[in-house]
């Protein structure tokens, strides 16, 4: 049996863990509030460009000079996968998840024979792919010191890949990311991100358009922009999603430090009590034998 | 006067929803005006400014990278970048030429030089009317 003092050592270290998981919790609350609204805003452009971009995807189906974005490489050999995760643990299960997920693809693609390069955004995942496979993870990005998410974030690394991929270096690439659906639910999603696929046009598109200048170049500086948008939104929903899960995690971590401090403390009492007790019985059956 | 939808919105989020009697811009095969009743209509945008008419008011809108599309529910402008002409300060204007400037001294090729010649001067004025 623990002596009293160890007991009242242990309920003081338990008591400020939970301080510090109650504060880290209403530092998630709080930026969660923040991230989500960034991310509800960057919705509207992103839904709008995404209807264009079928549009125009739609009209090209078929022709020659499709670019290549839209088009592929014609081989389907070289997998990039861009997984993108949060800089930061302490967040549940929200990094394993993605990697998780990303790691199942990359076996796949492996069995099937094909060549695997990573890029990694945030550092955890490229923590966590680094010991497997770290021989394909082609490069890492860290967001470590961005306050929020940029567009201009984004737009850097959607140029990067393009560069990568008509430089040759890989044929599809993949973007692994979290999606937001709700404070308590993330799920890990794959999409693909390049040759763009696009979603069947809505029957309501079918109206005949004037291009100015024509479709094909329109597209030309469309795609690249849809790319960034893309990424931009993953990066979005990722870090909304990060805080959802670190609130959560950090609210199940206050509750069982509470669940931890009563129990020590009816441990504590017993034990006190027994020692009064048993110093009471000693007291008492010493004036007997008087 | 028939109005018409009017959204602009940049990526971080939506700019402005208004219902406007007309809205001129600076297409990037010329300036080009919509009314109600346009015809639906796909263009690429220069950098410039956006002119909006709605219930006699006018104002002004700086664009950059853009694209317009005009269609049977209205017109909607997604620019990269969109600032309002109220909130258009020399710190904006100097941070809009250096991003021109740095994409001009990155250009390789003749080809891609012209384009950002063109696209500084396209900043130039834009912020020379602005100002």
């Amino acid at each position: 049996m623990a002596s009293l003092k160890e007991l009242k050592n242990r309920i003081a270290s338990v008591k400020a863990t939970q301080k510090i998981t109650k504060a880290m919790q209403m530092v998630a609350a709080a930026k969660l509030r923040r991230a989500q609204e960034a991310a509800i805003a960057a919705r509207p452009y992103a839904r709008r460009l995404g209807l264009v971009v079928a549009n125009l995807a739609g009209a090209m189906a078929g022709r020659d000079d499709a670019p290549r974005l839209l088009a592929g490489t014609g081989r389907d050999d070289v997998h990039l996968l861009v997984v993108c995760t949060a800089e930061r643990g302490l967040c549940g299960g929200f990094n394993s998840s993605i990697v998780r997920l990303a790691r199942e693809h990359i076996a796949s693609l492996l069995a099937a024979g094909k060549t695997v390069k990573i890029l990694t955004v945030g550092k955890k995942g490229a923590d966590a792919l680094k010991r497997e496979h770290g021989e394909r993870i082609i490069d890492r990005i860290e967001l470590r010191g961005v306050k929020s998410v940029g567009f201009d974030i984004a737009v850097d690394l959607g140029k990067r890949i393009v560069e990568l991929y008509d430089a040759g270096e890989f044929d599809v690439c993949t973007l692994f990311y979290s999606e937001f659906k709700s404070v308590i639910q993330q799920i890990p999603t794959a999409k693909q991100l390049l040759p763009v696929k696009v979603d069947a046009p809505a029957a309501a598109s079918e109206t005949d358009y004037e291009f100015e200048p024509d479709e094909a170049e329109i597209l030309e500086t469309l795609l690249p922009r849809y790319i960034s948008v893309t990424l931009f939104s993953a990066l979005l929903e990722n870090a909304a999603g990060e805080m959802g899960a670190k609130m959560s995690a950090m609210d199940n971590a206050t509750r069982n430090a509470g669940e931890m401090i009563d129990r020590l403390s009816i441990t504590y009492n017993r034990t006190r009590q027994a020692k009064i007790t048993t110093e009471l019985v000693e007291i008492i059956s010493g004036a007997e034998a008087l | 006067m028939a109005t018409f939808k009017f959204e602009l919105v940049s990526p971080e989020r939506l700019i402005l929803s208004v219902d406007a009697d007309q809205v001129d811009l600076p297409g990037s095969e010329g300036d080009f005006g919509v009314l109600a009743g346009h015809a639906p209509f796909l263009t690429t945008l220069k950098t410039g400014i956006v002119t909006v008419k709605a219930g006699g008011l006018s104002s002004r809108i700086y664009v950059r990278g853009g694209f317009a599309d005009v269609n049977a529910a209205g017109l909607s402008v997604l620019a990269e970048k969109a600032v309002p002409e109220s909130e258009f300060d020399p710190a904006v204007a100097a941070s809009e030429l250096a991003i021109a400037e740095t994409v001009l001294a990155e250009a390789r090729t003749e080809e891609a030089k012209d384009q950002a010649i063109a696209a500084l001067d396209e900043v130039k004025t834009a912020v020379a009317a602005l100002a």
